[in-house]
């Protein structure tokens, strides 16, 4: 296999630096246009495995305050699963009290991740 | 079969058809005002300059002259006997160039042949006093201190609920598909509904030559052309940049759109005037809009129009005779025209009313309601604004609720909304609550506040919030069809 | 009356870091006033993740920021007051407020720190011709509809302007389940986050068209279709280039205004460019004891900005009370905004009052790449750094150093600038 470049926007940060990926047989050679480690772990992530965070909100039931509780995934999941993940949530509920952190569903899809909740309610 | 059975059916809820309802309601009769949307005041009495015509305009001899002054004078009287906003902060016809000035002697003289009170001519310099802002072409202009401004929905509404308290029905999405002779009555079908009466009022606005053609002989049909009037509509914050209504006097250039605050505070600036085929075409154009901003420099400098808050479109009802149609149709006993109600038609509607309901008293031989039994006011809504602080401290001793801001650019509280919600009749949609308390006409235009106005209406109307409209059938706010479905 | 030393008008982010660096600052007799049922402000809508990494080197979602400062003020005890809506300031400082409990009342403060934020531009403004049926929402509205109340404003969508908010809505409608068909740009460049665009557009497919507007809106009582055109460089719609999406929604992301509603009743100055108050590097206004921060100030791009500028905002009122600083005490020196620099906060500085390290921010006209930001003291440059890319979505800061103008004593002015070399 050649070698082949990638030009991406970092999204770790709004900085959103320019980066320049060479790939080299499916192996990433060199990172450039970062401004921090960050980017540099994004860039080779991004052209190999890229992963999101996803947030939604659920409907919360018995909660004097609110309708909806903000969720998301703990950490980056594959990107291709996002809307698996979506489709997770789809029927979801949860029963307040609710606090930030709190597991709402655990190993979504399969991922290993868990679904938390990002407020009180 | 009937469903219903009333004395007078009344087509069309518009100033119209809701000043000749409330008229109507001195009388001992059954009365009905059947209505296509879902709301009073949702057609051409909806979209217009808003202003109280003082009665120059129109010739002398002709019905809109008689109508227009007496209109303005019960105009005044019957806002504070039914409280809602009009005021007479006076109009001013503008003359740009020295060549046209014997026209507004010519307007002069019409409007003391009509009997419009106190008009006169003032130069420049007394006229930059009045409008600072005033074009530098101007050289004189006509002042007519009884034009003021009115709110056309507190007007609408006003009447409906004074017509509503005093016994006369509503009936709304109920669009008129036929009128049939039946016997010595006539059958109206209204929406689902099958109405037997003795009289018709057709105020149909831009539709009263369908209706009128539905039971008119074939040598008497009347023929109603749209004609479109585009406005602008600026911020509060430009509202003062003129104190009065002002017109252009027509030039051979064209006649230039007015330029006036209006009761809310706000500046409009329009309309311009394009005949249209379609009578459902409410829509703003490019060019319109162009023209609304190109000719308001015509007779005010720098009119800041970078505060447009909106722009909108209104259709009047125009007839080739350019006069009002008023009176029973001939070959159609009992069945009464109010129609091509064009400009001063919103002037004119007290006057409309008690016209028409003289001429329905007199056919249908009603006898006047018991002393007592016709209550002539009605409470108008409270207005935050217009309030000292003083009186809101006390308002919200006596309901906490007018302590909830829902609408913080038009200071509308929870009270408000709540109210207009439980009236007769009552608002069901976002915009009936819109024209009756002011929310969302601010200069966010419903962002913040909509969705807290859709959190009460589930909650004082026991309604889904899926099905909430903006202004009746066919404009739901949400859509439910989604991957919530089953939530 | 109630007397306070200070009152915060909002509870959202900005209000609350000023809250906590008052009492950080020593002053303890604060109330905020918030007009919604709890603290956060706009940040509860906000469910996305991006927030924080300045403030916290992590990553958190907009309640999860919020609910860390709303933390920080119960622990230190500050007094907030729910459902309070602040309907008035005097140029005294005499604040009157209305509460469904409490009635409307009034508070005497020393000193007021405005924080309200600011509210999207609606669609009025852009004159967009055609029908106003239903459907039509600004991004925050659709926003707190669907994260919020749980509703959907809509199934198949157009969004105009690249707005921030407009991106996350576009990638928040698709998850959701809806189409969004295009989001249209008038200018030639986005008005968002480059962040924003990969991964709330490009993820998804979502094309933007820059160089187009909404030219038209079919559909009279709920939105059916609406047109989108190319502009030429007027940004006029181009006869001939329209093109028809049908949909359900329009939503609008053209722009944030800050909501000076009660800072104009209370005779504070505003700037024409960036619609707030003109502030000294206290973030005073020219109304004495009236401080601003947050989006009420200038629209922010990120919410760490806001939180810094805030505990300025909040110390500086804290000074005020505390020692009782008097604005006719120091002579002050203009900030200049000059070649594509569109305005500067502060535009006042203090030679003798500033801290030794003073933060200014600023945003650009345009598009501008590898250009060099200079900041000129009087004549004397004393910053020249080179930027890779600028736009006018994101905002820039620079760092005034009090050395430098206190070697300079007769300097008039402080100009920030951009030079090609």
């Amino acid at each position: 296999m050649s070698k082949e470049t990638h030009e991406l926007t970092c999204i770790n940060c709004p900085l959103g630096c320019l980066l320049t990926v060479v790939v080299d047989d499916g192996e990433v050679v060199s990172v450039t246009g970062n401004t921090c480690r960050r980017g540099d772990s994004y860039g080779r992530k991004e052209v190999t495995n890229p992963t999101r965070i996803v947030t939604t909100s659920v409907p919360v039931v018995g909660s004097a305050t609110q309708k909806m509780v903000s969720v998301k995934t703990a950490h980056d999941v594959p990107k291709e699963l996002i809307f698996d993940v979506m489709r997770a949530l789809r029927d979801v509920r949860v029963t307040a009290p609710v606090s930030i952190g709190d597991v709402v569903v655990a190993d979504v899809c399969g991922t290993g991740v868990d679904i938390i909740a990002t407020r009180c309610a | 079969m009937p469903n219903k059975q009333y004395d007078v059916v009344i087509v069309g809820a518009g100033v119209s058809g809701c000043a000749i309802a409330r008229e109507l309601a001195r009388y001992d009769a059954r009365v009905c005002v059947v209505e296509r949307a879902d709301d009073v005041c949702c057609g051409t009495s909806k979209a217009n300059s808003a202003i109280i015509h003082a009665g120059f305009d129109a010739q002398p001899g002709s019905l809109m002259a008689r109508l227009n002054v007496e209109g303005n004078r019960l105009m005044y009287e019957w806002a504070s006997e039914l409280e809602f906003a009009a005021f007479p902060v006076g109009s001013l016809v503008v003359c740009v160039s020295e060549e046209t000035r014997s026209g507004l002697d010519e307007l002069m003289a019409r409007g003391l042949a009509n009997g419009v009170p106190d008009l006169r001519i003032i130069e420049r310099d007394e006229l930059v006093g009045l409008e600072p802002h005033i074009a530098d072409e101007a050289v004189a202009a006509l002042w007519a201190p009884t034009g003021g401004i009115v709110d056309p929905f507190g007007l609408t509404v006003a009447l409906a609920e004074n017509a509503a308290a005093n016994g006369v029905e509503f009936l709304f999405n109920a669009s008129v598909s036929a009128i049939n002779r039946n016997g010595d009555a006539w059958q109206v079908i209204a929406g689902d509904s099958t109405i037997e009466t003795r009289a018709v009022i057709n105020a149909a606005g831009v539709y009263a030559d369908e209706i009128h053609n539905m039971v008119a002989a074939s040598n008497d049909q009347l023929r109603i052309i749209p004609r479109k009037g585009e406005y602008y509509l600026l911020d509060t914050t430009a509202g003062q940049y003129v104190r009065h209504t002002v017109f252009m006097l027509p030039t051979a250039m064209g006649k230039g759109v007015l330029v006036s605050p209006t009761v809310h505070g706000n500046l409009i600036v329009g309309p311009t005037a394009t005949d249209v085929d379609d009578k459902e075409s409410t829509d703003t154009t490019f060019e319109g809009l162009a023209e609304v901003a190109q000719k308001s420099s015509l007779t005010v400098k720098n009119v800041p129009l970078r505060e447009v808050i909106t722009s909108f479109a209104g259709l009047r009802a125009h007839q080739d005779a350019h006069d009002f149609v008023i009176g029973e149709v001939s070959e159609a006993l009992c069945f009464f025209d109010c129609a091509a109600i064009e400009s001063p038609g919103l002037t004119s509607a007290p006057a409309i009313g008690v016209m028409m309901a003289g001429l329905v008293r007199d056919r249908l031989g009603l006898p006047e309601k018991l002393e007592g039994e016709f209550v002539p006011t009605r409470k108008g809504y409270v207005n935050l604004m217009a309030i000292t602080f003083d009186e809101w401290a006390e308002l919200c001793k006596k309901n906490p609720a007018y302590g909830n801001i829902v609408c913080r650019c038009c200071r509308v509280s929870e009270a408000q909304i709540v109210e207009v919600m439980h009236r007769v009749p009552a608002a069901t949609s976002l915009d009936a609550i819109k024209r009756r308390t002011g929310v969302t006409m601010g200069r966010c235009q419903g962002g913040f506040c909509s969705p807290k106005i859709m959190a009460l209406m589930e909650r004082e109307l026991g309604v889904d919030p899926y099905d909430i409209t903006k202004c009746g059938p066919g404009s739901h706010v949400l859509v439910r069809e989604s991957n919530r479905e089953g939530r | 009356m109630e007397t306070r030393d200070i009152v915060i008008i909002g509870g959202g982010p900005a209000g609350l870091a000023a809250a906590i660096a008052a009492y950080d600052a020593g002053c303890s007799d604060v109330v905020v006033l918030e007009r919604d049922t709890l603290l956060g402000g706009i940040l509860n809508q906000c469910i996305h993740n991006g927030f924080g990494l300045h403030t916290f080197k992590e990553e958190l979602t907009g309640p999860e920021y919020a609910a860390r400062y709303v933390a920080c003020a119960e622990e230190l005890g500050v007094e907030c007051r729910l459902g309070s809506m602040v309907v008035d300031v005097s140029s005294d400082r005499c604040v009157t407020v209305v509460n469904p409990e409490r009635g409307l009342y009034s508070i005497q403060a020393k000193a007021v720190v405005l924080a309200m934020g600011c509210r999207e531009r609606p669609r009025g403004a852009l004159n967009i011709p055609g029908f106003r049926p239903a459907g039509i929402f600004s991004a925050g509205t659709a926003q707190r509809l669907v994260n919020i109340e749980g509703q959907m404003p809509g199934r198949k969508v157009v969004i105009l302007g690249s707005g921030d908010i407009g991106l996350i809505m576009a990638r928040r409608m698709t998850l959701e389940g809806a189409q969004v068909a295009c989001v249209a740009e008038i200018m030639p460049y986005s008005g968002g986050l480059k962040r924003n665009i990969v991964q709330c557009l490009d993820d998804f497919g979502i094309p933007l068209l820059l160089s187009h507007t909404v030219s038209r809106i079919e559909g009279k009582k709920r939105v059916e279709a609406v047109w989108v055109s190319e502009v030429d460089d007027q940004l006029r719609p181009i006869p001939g280039t329209e093109v028809r999406y049908p949909c359900d929604t329009l939503l609008l992301s053209v722009g944030l205004l800050p909501e000076n509603e009660l800072s104009r009743e209370a005779g504070v100055e505003l700037s024409p460019i960036t619609r707030g108050p003109v502030v000294d590097d206290s973030l005073q206004t020219n109304v004495e004891g009236i401080f601003a921060c947050g989006n009420v100030l200038h629209v922010h791009d990120l919410v760490d900005y806001v939180s810094q500028e805030a505990a300025v905002a909040g110390e500086s009122a804290a000074r005020f009370v505390l020692d009782q600083v008097q604005e006719s005490d120091s002579t002050q020196i203009c900030l200049c905004a000059e070649g594509g620099v569109r305005y500067t906060v502060p535009t006042r500085v203090c030679p003798s009052r500033m801290p030794d390290k003073l933060t200014i921010r600023f945003r650009v006209a345009n598009v501008y790449r590898d250009t060099f930001v200079s900041m000129y003291v009087g004549e004397d440059r004393v910053l020249h750094r080179r930027k890779r890319v600028m736009a006018p979505g994101e905002m820039e800061e620079v760092v005034l150093k009090k050395s430098d103008v206190l070697a300079r004593p007769d300097t008039s002015s402080i100009t920030i600038t951009l030079e090609g070399e």
